[in-house]
């Protein structure tokens, strides 16, 4: 109530210079390494990045085939179709890692804005004439005003409360979801999309490739904003919370504050993606509300690696890929071997025990990481 | 009147099977500071492990127990095997917990489908009795004494034993207790022990209120227990016990009174007004 003075120019980045300076200083005494470090290499980076964007766009005009991992060419909508789910994932893996790996905030209610953006599409969809261009105004304004209502409430508890807390919320969702009180979710069974509300472009198997584009963007321009969110300053002081909290708060700044931004930024483009989800996938599930999902996405962003670049990225697209098609892959195996969840779960304890980093502490040589993962 | 009658009995029922999940939790994350997504596996594996041996030998009690003494086994053995290694950070902890959790549910439906199985319960618990009025099932009378013993036996288990004196100190200033020349992890084996039997036993009770076990059913409960644990305040035993029964009985009513669902949002909404104005939880201690 009485910290306007040190509160109020502080959240949108663009502070004064005395914000400003206080942020660096914070960030010298929190985190050195973030200002000292050599950081990941620069140099030829850009450019590998733009060569994989390019040839991942290019995929559905390929027709590569890869035998066993992809049962048909890349040009195929089966194969398009699941990519595009991996790239939706992938988007929702890194909007979570933001959370989860930067900030330090454990949520247990992040599907609730996938759930989200995929039902407000749905009913949309259903119940207007809006088509599109109404399902983007509506996914965007649902995809702020609930994540800042019900993390302001949530972020009041800390850790392992907060944690519960959110678990709390979305299990509220998914039981109206489930039980539907004002009829229009369509209970367990979900709701499939209106499709002739929608442009041709997106509807039908022939424009496989379009929808594939779609998420291929949505990836992009999220993985792009989350990147720039966390180099500027709000992001530095993430990184500075989840290091150490108590002294972020005395060097004057609010945690609170920089929290909430941080959990509305990443809870818009989850219900962003919760969006793509339901076009590609060609309706709302049920399953999305369901405790197991955001317990998947934790899965997704400890197998790649929490708090790094690429990490999330990773874990999202290869449980992605190993939830659909362990099944298949398996034949013959049968057992236990053939239930996904076995698998994943196995894996991420053994993940948990042994290489807490992530598959993508694999990659990174060992003279980059930090010193405190190293020792 | 009669219907009121059956509703608060009822909703003491359901009272009783949150306080069953709830107080293992609880007394788990005092101890521990682990919040134990693997409770939700055991409620499962203690609903199929009473399954197995009521379709083998037909005698309920006897599946209760073994189901109990295997889950008591199972969470030691976890305890010892895996949380050991990882004590002291606790965000992995979690996260062991919960790939336990997700193997775990998996295992059991790829080893008994994913349909739900007729739990047979003696004829008498599924009977009803009048009581003003109002035809209650046997089975909610049962469940209400077991949580009942189970609270008083464990009241005086915390109160009076040596090994009780020491997991109340533990949950109070673990560190103050290790410096005293107390094994604490000790007594972390035995909790765990302590809330896998009774996580089995609320998962053979849930198969028997249902009247099924299915593979869902550790994952729902869980949930519930997580809200009666933050609502009675973490590591508060008590706490535990007063919020499950103000849930137990605030959802039975809102449920029958209100719309659909209403008895399920209201709780969550409970809790969120918890968390506005006593984030500690009713009986829980404020942090520093």
């Amino acid at each position: 109530m009485n910290d306007t003075s040190r509160n109020g120019t502080s959240t949108n980045g663009t502070g004064t210079n005395g914000t400003g300076t206080k942020i660096d200083e914070l960030m010298t005494r929190v985190r050195p390494q973030a200002m000292s470090g050599p950081g990941p290499a620069r140099g030829r980076r850009p450019l590998l990045i733009v060569a994989v964007i390019v040839l991942a766009a290019s995929l559905p005009r390929l027709r590569i085939e890869i035998p066993f991992l992809f049962d048909g060419g890349f040009n195929s909508p089966g194969v398009l179709h699941l990519l595009s789910l991996m790239f939706v994932m992938a988007t929702v893996a890194i909007t979570y890692d933001l959370l989860f790996g930067y900030t330090g905030l454990l949520s247990f209610g992040h599907g609730l804005y996938v759930a989200l953006g995929m039902y407000t599409t749905a009913i949309v969809l259903a119940e207007t004439e809006l088509g599109l261009a109404g399902v983007l105004a509506w996914t965007v304004v649902a995809g702020v005003v609930l994540p800042l209502v019900l993390s302001a409430i949530c972020l009041r508890v800390g850790g392992i409360a907060f944690a519960m807390a959110t678990l709390a919320f979305a299990q509220a969702g998914a039981i109206f979801v489930v039980r539907d009180p004002m009829d229009v979710t369509g209970g367990e069974l979900g709701l499939a999309l209106a499709y002739d509300h929608l442009p041709d472009s997106l509807v039908g198997v022939v424009n496989a490739p379009n929808r594939y584009w779609m998420a291929l963007g949505l990836l992009v321009v999220t993985a792009a904003a989350l990147r720039w969110a966390l180099a500027s300053r709000p992001g530095k002081v993430w990184q500075a919370i989840r290091d150490n909290e108590n002294r972020v708060a005395v060097l004057g700044l609010r945690p609170y504050t920089y929290k909430l931004m941080a959990c509305v930024l990443a809870s818009f483009f989850a219900t962003l993606a919760g969006m793509a989800y339901a076009l590609i996938s060609g309706g709302a599930h049920a399953e999305v509300t369901d405790a197991t999902f955001t317990l998947g996405l934790l899965v997704m962003v400890v197998l790649g690696g929490t708090g790094r670049p690429y990490g999330a990225l990773i874990g999202g697209l290869v449980y992605t890929y190993l939830d659909h098609r362990l099944g298949e892959l398996s034949t013959g195996l049968g057992g236990p071997l053939s239930e996904p969840m076995f698998v994943l779960g196995t894996i991420f304890v053994v993940l948990v025990l042994f290489l807490p980093g992530g598959l993508a502490s694999l990659t990174v040589p060992a003279r980059l990481t930090r010193k405190k993962g190293a020792a | 009147m009669s219907t009121f009658v059956l509703l608060t009995i009822t909703g003491l029922g359901l009272a009783a099977l949150y306080f069953l999940v709830a107080s293992g939790l609880s007394l788990i994350f005092g101890l521990m500071d682990v919040l134990n997504f693997a409770h939700g596996a055991f409620l499962t594996l203690g609903g199929y492990a009473a399954w197995v041996v009521v379709d083998a030998t037909g005698s309920f009690t006897l599946g209760v127990l073994v189901s109990m003494a295997f889950c008591a086994l199972l969470a030691a053995v976890m305890e010892i095997t895996l949380l050991r290694r990882l004590y002291g950070s606790h965000v992995p902890q979690v996260l062991l917990t919960v790939g336990i959790l997700l193997a775990v549910t998996a295992l059991v439906r790829s080893a008994f489908g994913s349909d739900a199985r007729k739990l047979t319960t003696p004829h008498w618990m599924n009977q009803v009795t009048e009581v003003f009025g109002a035809p209650v099932p046997n089975n909610r009378f049962l469940i209400i004494a077991v949580a009942l013993g189970v609270y008083a036996g464990m009241s005086a288990f915390l109160a009076r034993t040596r090994y009780g004196l020491v997991i109340r100190a533990g949950v109070e200033n673990r560190a103050m207790v290790t410096a005293l020349g107390i094994d604490v992890r000790r007594s972390f084996t035995l909790v765990f022990a302590f809330g896998g039997a009774l996580a089995a036993l609320a998962g053979a009770f849930t198969g028997a209120i249902n009247n099924v076990v299915s593979p869902g059913q550790g994952t729902e409960l869980l949930i519930f227990a997580f809200i009666v644990v933050i609502i009675g305040g973490l590591g508060s035993f008590r706490g535990c016990a007063l919020a499950a029964v103000l849930v137990g009985l605030l959802q039975q009513y809102a449920n029958f009174y209100g719309l659909v669902g209403a008895g399920d949002l209201i709780v969550v909404l409970l809790l969120a007004g918890v968390l506005l104005v006593r984030p500690q939880g009713l009986l829980g201690r404020a942090t520093a």
